[in-house]
């Protein structure tokens, strides 16, 4: 099972190109290698790095999202993780924050515990999200689709889901540096 | 019997203002007293309520979750794994099926252990009665404040009103 043909990125790169596009919006990142890599590229007050709960990044994104209208809140996401809460598609679907932008990245394994395979290599998480009521759904390959595509949920009413197709590689990233209270913390203060 | 407008009203005065959950037959007055006042978001699985009430609280909200016990099974990661280590807090509102072992026999098991369950996981909990309601909420509200971890107050059948009298 491996990514499908024409995915050249790297979850690293992706989320390097997604982090230039954004400033002070906050970023709940899931756990696993994500968070690690999302605090490597470019660490920021406004992120939440998740180390554990797996599959709850997007229902902390909503939370975030619902207490905060009038702040776009972004969430980094996998495949893995869309898979284990995937009734949180729904409730998205169902609440309609316009201020919510799921991005997934997507490459069909589980990646932190070793790439054992997932099941998104056969099931389209966009079409779910679309399905279940998400506003704006795109599935991009590229860089630079990638980069046009954020761009432009950026600057539309949400919820919206932007599935990136990544490759297996995983950065040489460190554990998160910081104690999870003061993930807490430094998060609050910063979106205040 | 405590009613549901004056529970969602105590709860409101100690400033909870972000309520979530899945229901329960128990909380059913309740529910629909949050709904009245257009204070509820529903949720599809209670550790999903869960991460919601944490967001929530990041901000800048004072959560509450409701739920069957039941949900504390589904929910017992993320709140030791979000909740606990990152020191979240959100006020569990838990019914408590299978109290004193009558009820239907999925809740009997999780309604015998229920009170160890929460020990083991250092979830601080107290079962709301009507005649010490005052120091039940003035309990949950100091130890939300203090400790900044969920705090569970467990309702039993026939204490709040439901939808059915």
């Amino acid at each position: 099972m491996r990514p499908e043909q024409g995915t050249l990125i790297s979850r690293a790169q992706a989320m390097a190109a997604l982090l230039q596009l954004l400033t002070d919006q906050p970023v709940i990142v899931c756990n696993g290698f994500p968070s690690r890599e999302a605090q490597k590229i470019a660490d920021r007050p406004t992120h939440f790095y998740m180390i554990g709960s797996m599959g709850n990044a997007p229902a902390i994104a909503l939370g975030v999202a619902l207490a905060k209208p009038n702040r776009q809140v972004v969430t980094f996401d996998g495949d893995g993780n869309v898979l284990m809460g995937m009734g949180t598609l729904a409730t998205v679907g169902a609440l309609k924050p316009k201020n919510f932008i799921h991005v997934v990245f997507d490459n069909e394994v589980y990646g932190t515990t070793g790439n054992q395979p997932t099941i998104s290599n056969v099931v389209p998480l966009e079409k779910v999200a679309k399905a279940a009521g998400y506003v704006n759904v795109e599935r991009v390959l590229d860089h630079d689709d990638l980069v046009y595509e954020f761009k432009d949920m950026l600057k539309k009413d949400g919820p919206s889901m932007l599935l990136v197709k990544v490759n297996e590689f995983a950065e040489d990233a460190g554990r998160i540096v910081l104690d999870p209270p003061d993930i807490t913390k430094r998060f609050m203060k910063a979106i205040e | 019997m405590i009613e549901s407008d004056a529970f969602v009203q105590a709860m409101q005065d100690m400033g909870v203002n972000f309520f979530t959950g899945v229901p329960d037959s128990i909380l059913g007055g309740i529910i629909a007293e949050l709904m009245d006042r257009r204070l509820y978001t529903p949720a599809v699985r209670e550790d999903e309520a869960v991460a919601m009430a944490a967001g929530a609280y990041m901000g800048g909200k004072i959560p509450a979750v409701l739920m069957q016990n039941s949900g504390l099974g589904t929910s017992l990661n993320t709140l030791i794994s979000l909740n606990v280590i990152y020191r979240q807090p959100c006020i569990l509102i838990v019914s408590w099926r299978g109290q004193g072992g009558k009820d239907a026999p999925e809740h009997l098991v999780m309604g015998e252990v229920m009170p160890q369950f929460l020990d083991t996981m250092k979830i601080p909990h107290r079962t709301l009665t009507e005649k010490t309601s005052i120091e039940d909420f003035k309990w949950v509200a100091e130890t939300f404040m203090k400790q900044r971890i969920p705090v569970a107050l467990f309702i039993t059948k026939g204490v709040v009103k439901g939808l059915h009298p």
